[in-house]
């Protein structure tokens, strides 16, 4: 999965032409960190659909607020440079998310 | 099916990390399933200063590693799963997760814990994540210099402002009670009115959650004066509460009306077999320290229904020859008179016939599983099986009658 930055997020998330899955997540939160080897499977078992990558919010705080994630764990999907869905902690289901990526890729 | 655990402990927070460990000490094979990491509320709560012999600078995450990590040193499996269904019906329980993964084991402890309620306040659940929240230890860095408003006045309410104060640049709390009422222990209330970055509005409720995309502020009802104003926050968080997380459980197992398991002291739940542990019980507190009570009280009670069990399979069910099962009690008479008769039979039958006796008092769940109402009672087994029986007048004609209705047994 990609690690993305307050530096490399406009080019991996908003010019990439494609589906874009990002898990906002931080060390510090438990729950995120519960999710993160679904979320590892589930970029693997998908892996050359679209683009899977995380952001640890603790260092890139301003953007995650940018992106309107005021709370985590969130997961977002983004479709030629938008936001396409959001998932947010209390809606996060791995059946779900799968179900929303190959309605996004369709 | 693969391996049947002698007990699955349903959830790893501390209460079912504390049955982990008792199961485990006392060599029963013993698995906890939980869906995230393990740890529950309290792994997701900054400061906790009352867990007994853990004060200074201990947190919860802290204190939930060491369960985990000492469950796993006695030998307790942690399987990630989250359980969605059961089966409660016979000796084996069965557990069914999310992933249609199917686990067996002869005794269950729940310990699902709660979650944080909900007030459904209009803008609560659209800015849910967008600065609302429920986890002060998940969302606090996004509030960084910003302002952020408390609802609730419990102990995690008090503890978990004063967390953000850390972090925001002011944290104003909303109290429904009288000025200088809060709910929270007195040692916490003390340290969050020194707090110069609280601020307090009393006599008060949230009315309204105000954002288009992120939270912008919050309207607040004084509920004596009626008066509404409004205040810019960028976050609010909710600690009002929790509720059990027992829809699974419907129908299943005994709930009260607020649905948390009802239990007796040993933690048994209606189901035998089947005990509870932690923040889903009917209970006075709800602690860590309670929590983990709660879970070394279900495993011991749970090794000794297992012992129940292993004896009467042992002693009844697995007996070569037929066995005379004699339910009697140390008060009845009657009861003492039956188990003469049945040895007299025993004995003439030269080895064909066994005996065994259950005192009815300390095993109430064998002798409710074979309906016994009167004592005394007499089961007669053949290979596991109940071939015949006499409810109350245990006498030397009703025994001979019963052993030769029944095939393959001589009386004398």
């Amino acid at each position: 999965m990609i690690e993305l930055t307050k530096e490399n997020f406009e080019q991996e998330v908003l010019q990439y032409p494609g589906v874009v899955f990002v898990d906002f997540w931080s060390p510090k939160c438990e729950p995120c960190l519960g999710l993160l080897p679904e979320v590892e499977s589930f970029a693997e078992q998908n892996g050359g659909k679209a683009k899977f990558c995380k952001l640890d919010t603790a260092g890139n705080k301003r953007l995650a607020i940018a992106q309107k994630v005021m709370g985590i764990p969130a997961f977002v999907f983004y479709r030629n440079g938008e936001k396409a869905f959001v998932f947010d902690k209390d809606q996060i289901d791995m059946e779900a998310v799968q179900a929303k990526l190959d309605e996004l890729l369709q | 099916m693969e391996q049947v655990y002698d007990i699955l402990v349903v959830g790893g927070g501390p209460g079912g990390l504390a049955a982990g460990i008792y199961g485990s000490r006392a060599r029963l094979k013993t698995a906890v399933i939980e869906k995230g990491r393990p740890g529950g509320q309290a792994a997701t709560t900054e400061e906790m200063e009352n867990y007994p012999g853990f004060f200074g600078k201990t947190t919860g995450p802290d204190i939930m590693k060491q369960f985990a990590a000492h469950a796993q040193h006695f030998g307790t499996e942690i399987i990630q799963g989250n359980v969605v269904s059961l089966e409660l019906e016979g000796p084996v329980k069965k557990v069914v997760t999310s992933k249609g993964q199917v686990y067996a084991a002869h005794c269950l402890i729940l310990a699902p814990g709660a979650e944080p309620r909900s007030l459904n306040i209009p803008g609560e659940g659209k800015l849910r994540g967008k600065g609302v929240s429920y986890c002060a230890t998940c969302d606090a860095d996004f509030f960084e210099d910003l302002d952020v408003a408390v609802v609730g006045n419990g102990d995690a309410a008090i503890e978990e402002a004063m967390y953000l104060t850390k972090f925001a640049n002011e944290v104003t709390i909303i109290v429904i009670h009288d000025e200088g009422v809060l709910d929270c222990n007195k040692a916490s209330a003390e340290k969050a009115f020194k707090n110069q970055k609280i601020k307090w509005i009393w006599s008060s409720v949230l009315e309204e959650i105000v954002g288009d995309e992120l939270v912008e502020s919050v309207r607040i009802k004084n509920i004596k004066s009626g008066e509404i104003t409004e205040k810019e926050v960028n976050g609010v968080f909710f600690f009002v509460g929790t509720v059990p997380k027992t829809e699974f459980l419907k129908g299943r197992v005994e709930l009260d009306q607020h649905n948390y398991i009802v239990t007796n002291e040993l933690m048994e739940t209606s189901v035998p077999g089947v005990y509870a542990a932690g923040d889903a019980r009917q209970k006075y507190l709800r602690q860590v320290v309670t929590a983990a009570a709660d879970g070394a009280i279900a495993a011991v009670a749970a090794e000794k229904y297992l012992a129940e069990l292993e004896s009467f399979r042992e002693q009844v069910l697995e007996v070569e020859t037929p066995v005379l099962l004699a339910f009697w009690a140390p008060q009845v008479e009657e009861s003492i008179a039956a188990i003469g008769i049945l040895e007299a039979a025993v004995a003439q039958s030269g080895g064909r016939l066994a005996l065994a006796k259950l005192d009815t008092y300390r095993n109430k769940k064998t002798a409710d599983a074979y309906q016994v109402q009167a004592i005394p009672t007499v089961l007669l087994f053949e290979d596991g099986q109940v071939k015949g029986r006499i409810d109350r007048n245990v006498t030397r004609e009703a025994v001979e009658a019963l052993l030769q209705s029944a095939s393959g047994a001589t009386a004398s």
